[in-house]
């Protein structure tokens, strides 16, 4: 057997199970359990102990009773080395442990003897440990923003670590946030705006850009050229230059504190996007099936209605739900025009409660999830479409 | 025949493609050029409004039998910076009711009083009066008369439309508005941003890339950030990082890692020693740069990940006969294949943070040191309310934007020219 491969496959798995160790123990920390010590050195060379085991065990006997037998003593040994913990932690390290002696399946002390097996062993690990960390940081705020919306502002003073939920409480003390921005700080209201707004910024994009996008894919013109570039140009321009000229200039019309107003903008600003996702789809149309169309003795409007429509209707429902999220979630133009409360989105509702330091941070995040969780449902749902309405398109946030 | 089949193809195409180019030239060309206008303008946000003459209507008794009535009208100009030329003023009242001792400005005809007030200076007050009778000694119903209202109309000019420039907004962006550190702030956010998301882009592309169980999960769950609104994602974070009660700083004095709690987006600069070197970091900036590494890595990721996808598998089998590592297969076969969408996604990324203004907006307001180009056309233009300012500061925005296009087309047409 090869020593350093050896000793580097001890190193990384170790440290590898240390990480995920550690994490568990924050979660748990994070329920109330009063740790105060990582105990990272003695972890680590109990997980040195394992890895070590495991591979001169070897193929002796059974994989699935090996990893049993292992994964119980390190959770014996885990639990004699930690802090009192209640046994659902220990069986969660049982089950990490598991977890990770059956991820070691392949390596013997016949496979360290294999060429750049240190590096396969790096490259490995450090994709494990990639995922657990990359889930982690993208999942904890989240995880964050959900707890805290059912705890109370007095509880998370005396203890900042205690997210856990009381599910002895009624219902109606758990949501109790949520009843209350409802009923005090009217989301209810908020939140018919903000669909208001982004439904119709949808069905308004959709009308301006098939069209345009049809004659740009598909028709010859004088300036065709310089369009098509200019829509990729005026996308990179930044909402941020548009803000005071747009404001003086909707201040005198009178349309600030209007929903037409945004629905305006919002069109204005999502239209090059939708029109360059929507091109795009439409050149890949086969031209002989309009080709029949015109035989027809169809017009164009025909042609977009009864051919390009329903041919293309997976591109624009990527389009229409990739304009709902960018509306959705839109916040500077909502900020500089919406001053009265009576026409506030949620954005900008949740800023506006941020901005009184008395709003308990409970009501904020119950606000955060009610803005967040439709996206994030919509999301999820339509995946497909999105992530290629996304790469399509190329792009905006 | 083919010609005018052509014509009608230009002309269909013209009605297709105009409602489209209007709305986008009106919302967001024009507002480019009217920019420059106002940059050059000396403009407060409370000088937007076009001067308009006002009224208010009190009705008071003066006698016993409320056969005669007083009016009040308080006349004012409500701009405090422009006068109002040729103001005309109206009001209706009943039959058989008539004003007595008329001002000389106004004359009574048909029922209405119509008064000439010429013009009125910036901030002008007056408190005008009619005394009204009726001819047949009955009571005036005061209702009638306060539910009439007096119509006023006269000539102002358009405080944005006037001819009156000065380059003085451009004179205080660049002498008075630490503009050095402003440029060199916004540089670093839009350097290390950019650069933190593609590098973190790169490595979870990589990973997900793998054959490992639950990919398609994965890749959904790396998005969230993506697509999550800015503002819950924003407060989020300033509630994970506060100094007092926040969860990250709890766990790091819990675990005993630090022994203070540090206010990550609330100070300016920390001071490090490594090495035995200390040197001072930009910490709320950091902080800054590191929410934006962790909203926008994901589109990184996304392009990326769907170039690998399209590196064909046979390479690396290839690679593998010839008994390449995997570092050597990563820095011969993948990075070569993904030059191209990073440099891409390197501009569109560097653009984007350039412009940023929510992220920080949000999380500092531009405190600690954290204050950019955006930040501060809304300081100006909002908080100073100097719209003149703000306008100047977008101006600057627009210029730098513009040579970065330049640069890229260029360099992208160089590539182009060399395949």
């Amino acid at each position: 057997m090869n020593l350093k491969s050896l000793s580097i496959f001890l190193i990384i798995s170790s440290f590898f199970l240390t990480c995920i160790l550690s994490i568990w123990k924050i979660m748990a920390t994070l329920q109330g359990l009063s740790f105060t010590n990582l105990n990272i050195t003695p972890v680590f060379l109990i997980c040195i102990l394992l890895s070590l085991a495991f591979v001169l065990i070897g193929n002796k006997i059974n994989h699935l009773i090996k990893i049993f037998s292992l994964s119980f003593i390190f959770s014996i040994l885990y639990f004699y080395f930690n802090e009192a913990s209640p046994y659902w932690y220990t069986l969660g390290v049982f089950l990490i442990t598991l977890f990770f002696t059956n991820k070691l399946k392949k390596y013997s002390t016949q496979s360290l003897k294999e060429d750049f097996i240190s590096e396969k062993i790096i490259f490995d690990f450090i994709t494990l440990f990639g995922i657990v960390f990359f889930a982690f940081v993208i999942l904890f705020p989240f995880y964050i923003m959900l707890v805290t919306s059912f705890k109370t502002q007095i509880a998370l003073l005396v203890n900042p670590l205690d997210f856990s939920l009381d599910f002895t409480k009624s219902l109606t003390e758990l949501f109790k946030s949520y009843f209350v921005i409802f009923e005090t700080y009217n989301f209810g209201r908020y939140i018919l705006i903000s669909s208001a707004v982004s439904i119709g910024t949808v069905i308004v994009t959709l009308l301006f850009a098939i069209p345009a996008a049809y004659a740009v894919a598909r028709l010859n013109f004088f300036g065709k050229n310089f369009l098509s570039t200019s829509i990729l140009i005026i996308y990179m321009f930044p909402a941020i230059v548009l803000v005071i000229p747009l404001y003086t200039v909707f201040s005198q019309l009178g349309l600030r504190n209007s929903i037409f107003g945004l629905l305006i903008v919002y069109t204005a600003t999502t239209l090059p996007v939708a029109i360059y996702m929507l091109q795009g789809y439409f050149k890949s149309i086969p031209k002989e099936i309009e080709d029949a169309g015109i035989m027809d003795g169809q017009n164009w409007f025909g042609i977009i209605l009864k051919i390009i429509i329903p041919l293309s209707l997976p591109a624009i429902a990527s389009v229409a739900l990739y304009v709902f999220m960018i509306a959705w979630n839109e916040f500077l133009f909502s900020l500089m025009f919406l001053d009265s409360p009576k026409s506030f989105t949620l954005s900008r509702a949740i800023q506006y409660l941020s901005g009184d330091a008395e709003t308990p941070r409970q009501y904020l995040m119950a606000g955060s999830v009610i803005v967040t969780l439709p996206v994030l449902f919509i999301f999820i749902y339509f995946e497909k479409y999105l992530v290629s309405g996304l790469t399509a398109g190329s792009v905006k946030e | 025949m083919s010609d005018s089949l052509s014509k009608l193809e230009k002309r269909t195409a013209y009605t297709l493609v105009l409602p489209a180019v209007l709305l986008v030239f009106a919302i967001v060309l024009f507002p480019i050029f009217a920019n420059v206008w106002i940059s050059f303008k000396d403009i407060e946000l409370k000088d937007i409004r076009i001067p308009e003459p006002r009224a208010k209507k009190i009705v008071k008794s003066i006698s016993e039998n409320q056969s005669e009535l007083k009016i009040i009208y308080k006349l004012r100009n409500s701009s405090l910076i422009q006068e109002i030329r040729n103001v005309q003023f109206q009001d209706k009242f009943p039959t058989n009711v008539s004003p007595i001792d008329l001002d000389p400005r106004c004359n009574f005809q048909s029922k209405k009083v119509v008064c000439n007030f010429g013009n009125w200076q910036a901030k002008y007050r007056e408190n005008f009066e009619i005394i009204i009778q009726n001819n047949n000694g009955e009571i005036i119903d005061k209702k009638i008369i306060k539910s009439q209202k007096p119509i006023l109309s006269g000539k102002a000019d358009n405080p944005l439309l006037t001819t009156n420039f000065t380059l003085e907004n451009f004179k205080k962006v660049f002498y008075e508005n630490n503009f050095v550190e402003l440029l060199l702030t916004t540089f670093y956010f839009t350097f290390f941003g950019t650069v933190g998301a593609i590098i973190f882009g790169i490595l979870a592309a990589q990973l997900v890339n793998q054959n490992i169980q639950g990919r398609t999960y994965m890749r959904g769950i790396l998005l969230f950030p993506y697509v999550g609104p800015v503002v819950a994602l924003a407060y989020t974070w300033t509630l994970l990082l506060d100094p007092n009660s926040g969860t990250l700083n709890a766990l790091l004095v819990n675990f005993n890692i630090i022994e203070k709690p540090i206010n990550l987006l609330g100070q300016k600069y920390i001071t490090m020693s490594i090495l035995g070197f200390e040197f001072k970091l930009r910490l709320a900036l950091t902080t800054v740069i590191f929410f934006e590494i962790w909203r926008y890595f994901p589109l990184a990721f996304l392009f990326i990940l769907a170039r690998l996808q399209a590196i064909p598998q046979s390479l690396y089998e290839a690679a593998e006969v010839d008994g390449a590592s995997p570092i050597q297969k990563f820095i011969h076969i993948t990075l070569p294949q993904i030059t191209a969408i990073i440099s891409i996604l390197f501009m569109i990324r560097f653009i984007w943070n350039f412009n940023k203004f929510e992220d920080i907006f949000l999380l500092t307001g531009g405190a600690s040191g954290t204050r950019t180009l955006p930040i501060n056309v809304y300081q100006q233009g909002f908080a100073v309310s100097d719209i003149g300012m703000g306008s100047a500061v977008s101006i600057v925005i627009v210029m730098l934007l513009l040579s970065f296009m330049v640069i890229y087309f260029r360099l992208i047409g160089k590539r182009a020219n060399e395949s």
